[in-house]
């Protein structure tokens, strides 16, 4: 397998998803349009207040929770 | 209006006295029985028997329902029953939500119980005059009104000939009426339908309270399962309750202090919290309708799809910006913070009889908003809110006729139906004029109208055997289960959701249990079991608000700062324990959460129980459309091509590469047919339920429920 070919991943709730360089919980929810205001975010356990989305870096094999509460009705 | 004239023609039928009595721990501990037939009106005692069992609301309503009818009674039928219940806990004025009325009656959409939940000050002035349940019963043969006057212990049924019909003037006309003056107003609540409600199966009930600050009467609905239907059916113009003394201290609690403390807490919440989540206090639940669209859940052209780039224009900030006002007191009963009933003042119509004037029109709620709007493919907020108006002063339910606006216009667009059929209409996608005209015609009982007003289930029948439709395309196309339309949701992409419309008592509506996010986004609860667990917990928790009075939103539409921090935050535990602690302080009675679940298990396993008597609530009655499954149309994979490629791939290990649409759709399908009845396998067995979803008998006994007329029911289908 040649190095173009390595896809790096994170897992976020627990399904696979692409790591880039760079990649921010901000940039996440960017790509993934999490746009719901009412949502808990964890980085291998920790929480991740709102204020620290665009700063919070998240690497190669990390664990990522984007929890949506629920809502409706 | 002349209010003088029209109170000088009501003939007296029948006159009651009644002694007022005293609230005790939230109960009066009696029903008020009216029978409009024979014109009879008489008190009923609350057993303890009913208490411990059906709690209240809800419950006192089905349990009533059950003994009023057989296996045969149908919705028109005399012996049905409309009955309006609020609970031990409507009425207390210190948390929010706590206005809440439940209704019960058999329907015309599914011919088996409906129960519909409602705000506005009916079910607690009814309480304060002396009455935890009102039962009413029989069919007259000219419009009447009942009236009860909580302040004197009178009930009279009255004809009333001259009053409107429609909502938003008969609603004002009968404040008017009984009113002493302008400040009286707000002690007077009245129960209407509309002409609507006369000329479709999914009438609703319109309940009012007085805004002061406006000076009009608002409404709010009682919307599912056809209950206006069966109101103007017994020839019902209104009810009317007035009640002049509203106090804090009226409900008499067990610990009035540990009310107060909890609610103290909950409306500091909502001031520091709610402006930074869901912005209920500016929006109401219209705040989704750009969320829903985000995540591809927004119902789109009859379901089809989840999202349209056009949702912008209906987006919840130009309802903000441009037509809800800002600023005023909004909640449905006194003490609610959350305050959501929202609504758009000074509006002026285009279309129909009210043409030219300017109204307030209550909404849009996010319901509204996506099922008249989007599920139709009209992104105007205008079109909307004029929908919105005339469904309610008409008496019609806003998801029903949503609903099945979309599936007509969809037969439509694809030629299942015609103009010769639609007497001139043109029902395509995106045409307000003939969505609203639709409306026109079920108040007038003409045209097309009454055909959509029979609902989805009897349109499809209707356009298979007059106009040789394929019968198996508008099973899959046509979003109704039970006879009830589907509420505004896509759940394609979420079998938990699958199984919270699909499972649930009354048919399709999302009250039960919301999971979506849970399931499709979080990942929370990724195994059968998982799901069933969700399944059962969240149907029976939110069964819980409609027995004791209460209103959901506040429970989980904000949730305190530090609740990301709890073991399981979706179901705000905090506030769970708030109603536990209110109920205690109401009666005195101390519930942990698994009581709360049992609760309302005993009256969900009733009415399930009870579905089953009048033939349906077993396993085939639970099939759902695959629309609300996955793509019917190759319109509809293809447009999600990659989404779908992926899955029969990584879920089904088919590899769609060299397959037609037609090929990948048929596996696509064969899986999530397979897989909801996988669901319902485990649902029915966390339930407790036997394979054909029926109560076992060891159930019934876990939950002290063997009551012999129920072992009738289920004992041959064990």
């Amino acid at each position: 397998m040649s190095h173009a070919e390595v896809i790096l991943i994170i897992k976020l709730n627990n399904r696979d998803f692409p790591w880039e360089e760079g990649l921010t919980i901000e940039k996440i929810m960017q790509i993934k349009k999490f746009t719901f205001p009412k949502i808990i975010v964890k980085v291998n356990g920790n929480h991740i207040e709102k204020e620290d989305y665009a700063e919070t870096f998240v690497n190669d094999g990390d664990n990522v929770e984007i929890i949506h509460l629920l809502a409706g009705g | 209006m002349n209010i003088k004239n029209m109170k000088e023609n009501h003939k007296l039928l029948a006159e009651y006295k009644y002694e007022l009595g005293e609230i005790d721990k939230g109960y009066t501990n009696r029903t008020l029985y009216v029978n409009i037939s024979d014109n009879t009106i008489n008190s009923k005692p609350v057993t303890e028997m009913m208490k411990e069992k059906f709690v209240g609301g809800k419950g006192f309503g089905l349990w009533y329902l059950w003994n009023a009818t057989t296996p045969t009674t149908r919705w028109d039928d005399s012996e049905n029953e409309i009955i309006i219940a609020g609970g031990p806990a409507c009425g207390i004025t210190q948390y929010a939500g706590t206005g809440k009325s439940l209704v019960c009656s058999i329907s015309p959409l599914t011919d088996i119980p409906i129960d519909s939940n409602v705000g506005g000050y009916f079910g607690p002035l009814l309480k304060f005059s002396g009455w935890d349940a009102l039962e009413i019963q029989g069919k007259s043969d000219k419009d009447i009104i009942v009236y009860i006057d909580g302040n004197n212990g009178i009930v009279t049924i009255e004809e009333a000939p001259l009053e409107a019909y429609d909502a938003h003037i008969l609603g004002e006309q009968l404040t008017e009426m009984f009113a002493d003056n302008e400040e009286d107003k707000r002690n007077v609540a009245v129960v209407t339908a509309g002409t609507g409600a006369e000329h479709s199966r999914f009438g609703i009930l319109n309940f009012t309270f007085y805004d002061q600050r406006r000076k009009t009467t608002r409404l709010k609905q009682a919307g599912r399962g056809g209950i206006g239907t069966v109101f103007r059916n017994k020839k019902l113009k209104a009810l009317i309750v007035k009640f002049s003394n509203v106090k804090g201290d009226l409900n008499n609690t067990f610990e009035q202090s540990i009310i107060n403390k909890t609610g103290i807490k909950y409306h500091k919440e909502i001031h520091d919290l709610d402006h930074l989540q869901n912005n209920m206090r500016k929006i109401g639940t219209a705040n989704i309708i750009e969320v829903m669209d985000a995540y591809d859940l927004l119902p789109v052209m009859n379901f089809q799809y989840g999202s349209h780039p056009d949702t912008e224009k209906i987006k919840s900030t130009v309802f903000i910006e441009k037509y809800l006002t800002q600023g005023v007191q909004d909640g449905c009963w006194y003490g609610c913070s959350m305050a959501c009933a929202k609504a758009a003042d000074n509006f002026l119509l285009k279309t129909g009889p009210y043409k030219g004037h300017r109204v307030t029109v209550d909404g849009p709620e996010y319901e509204n908003a996506a099922g008249l709007g989007a599920n139709c493919a009209i992104f105007d907020p205008e079109a909307i809110l004029e929908l919105n108006f005339y469904c309610d002063t008409y008496g019609i339910d806003t998801i029903s006729f949503g609903t099945a606006t979309a599936f007509a216009m969809e037969c439509y667009e694809r030629g299942i139906i015609n103009k010769e059929i639609t007497e001139g209409l043109e029902l395509n996608f995106g045409n307000f004029y003939s969505s609203v005209e639709l409306l026109h015609q079920m108040s007038k009982g003409e045209g097309f109208g009454t055909v959509v007003g029979q609902g989805v289930n009897r349109m499809k029948k209707l356009f298979v055997e007059k106009y040789g439709a394929n019968e198996e395309f508008l099973f899959d196309i046509g979003m109704e289960q039970k006879g009830l339309e589907y509420s505004e949701y896509g759940s394609k992409e979420s079998l938990a959701q699958q199984g919270g419309y699909g499972l649930t008592n009354k048919g399709p509506q999302h009250d039960e249990a919301w999971l979506i996010f849970m399931d499709m986004v979080n990942n929370q609860i990724p195994t059968f079991e998982d799901k069933a667990e969700a399944l059962h917990y969240y149907p029976m928790f939110r069964t819980w608000f409609g027995l004791y009075g209460f209103c959901k939103l506040p429970w989980n539409d904000i949730v305190p700062a530090d609740n990301k921090y709890t073991d399981e935050p979706a179901k705000v535990p905090e506030h769970v324990q708030n109603y536990l602690d209110v109920v205690y302080g109401v009666t005195g009675r101390k519930l942990s959460v698994d009581d709360m679940i049992k609760e309302s298990e005993r009256v969900y396993n009733f009415q399930r129980i009870f579905n089953i008597r009048m033939g349906k609530g077993l396993r085939k009655d639970d099939r759902i459309p695959y629309r609300s499954m996955g793509p019917v149309t190759k319109e509809e994979y293809e447009s999600r091509q990659e989404r779908y490629d992926t899955q029969l791939r990584e879920k089904i290990g088919y590899a769609p590469e060299g397959k037609t649409t037609e090929e990948k759709m048929a596996a696509l399908r064969e899986y999530r047919e397979n897989q909801y009845e996988k669901l319902i396998d485990a649902v029915y067995k966390r339930r407790g339920w036997n394979s054909n979803g029926v109560p076992t008998l060891k159930h019934l006994k876990y939950l002290n429920l063997e009551l012999p007329e129920l072992m009738e029911v289920i004992k041959d289908l064990q």
